[in-house]
């Protein structure tokens, strides 16, 4: 049980806001100095395609918002579950906290898949399985938000939101196969576990750095929007009116 | 055409690259901002809340 203790302590609402005021700044940080080095060698180490010429480029930041969007949204749905299981109102929160940011990258993926289509498709849209499977999970992600603010009470409103992220983890593996299963425009993946990656490594270390640099940015911001979730849920406890009060004291 | 100008001309995709990382960093400062404004608003509010329950009867 010893060995559980750090998680217990994580689990509980004070805990998890005073972890979370000093490591989102670290990992905020962090997330910048990922991406200036990410950048640095997407937009100016990297070559270009030799098909696709500089357009290429898109690659840095449609991938890792894509991949973003899917690994979001399945830490949403365990969250979800943790919270509706175990009732960790931390799991809940961020729950909460992961809709907005997942919808963000989702947009992120169709908006910069959109520009890159143009170009290389000579279209801005289809609907092509992985396109239409990615858009039906920017619905979900909207279609949780809105549930949030449909429903007053937090606990019956996080579970009823847990309920639909798990049935929604069924678009999941749709979107992550479907190059496969219907093999439309959108090409297969090139990096995946099995198997060495089928970009040269000048352009797959930015890539990497650039997902790193969207995950840390991630962690970082759900910490803070999860602590805001808990300040709002436990708005009446001690220890939000105290850390309230720390706040004030800071200039 | 001097190197800063190729590289913003992007091998003719200009149109398409910039507006790719622009849209990108925009939506991360705005949120990154957003979810700032919002955590101070919510601290505040509740500091309010604090120090009219010590005033109150």
């Amino acid at each position: 049980m010893r060995m559980l203790e750090p998680f217990y302590k994580f689990s509980s609402p004070q805990h998890f806001y005073r972890l979370s005021t000093v490591l989102a700044p670290w990992l905020g940080w962090l997330a910048v100095a990922l991406f200036t080095t990410g950048l640095t060698g997407g937009l100016l180490l990297a070559p270009p395609d030799y098909q696709q010429g500089e357009s290429v480029r898109i690659i840095y930041v449609h991938v890792p918002s894509a991949w973003m969007s899917l690994f979001v949204y399945v830490l949403m749905a365990a969250a979800g579950v943790a919270g509706l299981v175990w009732n960790v109102k931390v799991a809940d929160a961020v729950a909460r906290a992961s809709a907005p940011l997942g919808a963000m990258f989702t947009f992120l993926a169709l908006a910069t898949g959109s520009l890159w289509g143009k170009p290389m498709w000579g279209t801005w849209w289809v609907w092509d399985a992985r396109l239409t499977s990615e858009l039906v999970l920017l619905f979900l992600y909207l279609g949780y938000m809105a549930l949030q603010n449909a429903i007053e009470d937090r606990r019956m409103a996080a579970r009823a939101g847990a309920v639909l992220a798990l049935v929604g983890v069924v678009n999941i593996p749709i979107i992550h196969y479907s190059v496969e299963w219907w093999s439309t425009l959108h090409q297969p993946a090139s990096i995946s576990r099995i198997g060495a990656p089928a970009i040269h490594i000048s352009m797959l270390v930015p890539l990497l750095v650039m997902a790193l640099a969207f995950t840390f940015y991630y962690v970082a911001a759900v910490l803070v929007r999860a602590r805001c979730e808990l300040l709002e849920a436990e708005a009446g406890s001690q220890w939000a009116q105290a850390a309230a009060a720390t706040a004030a004291e800071r200039p | 055409m001097n190197s800063l100008e190729s590289f913003l001309h992007m091998g003719g995709y200009a149109g398409f690259v910039w507006p790719a990382y622009v849209l990108t960093f925009t939506l991360l400062l705005l949120n990154h901002v957003l979810q700032q404004r919002r955590q101070k608003r919510i601290l505040r509010q509740l500091g309010r809340r604090a120090t009219g329950e010590r005033a109150g009867p």
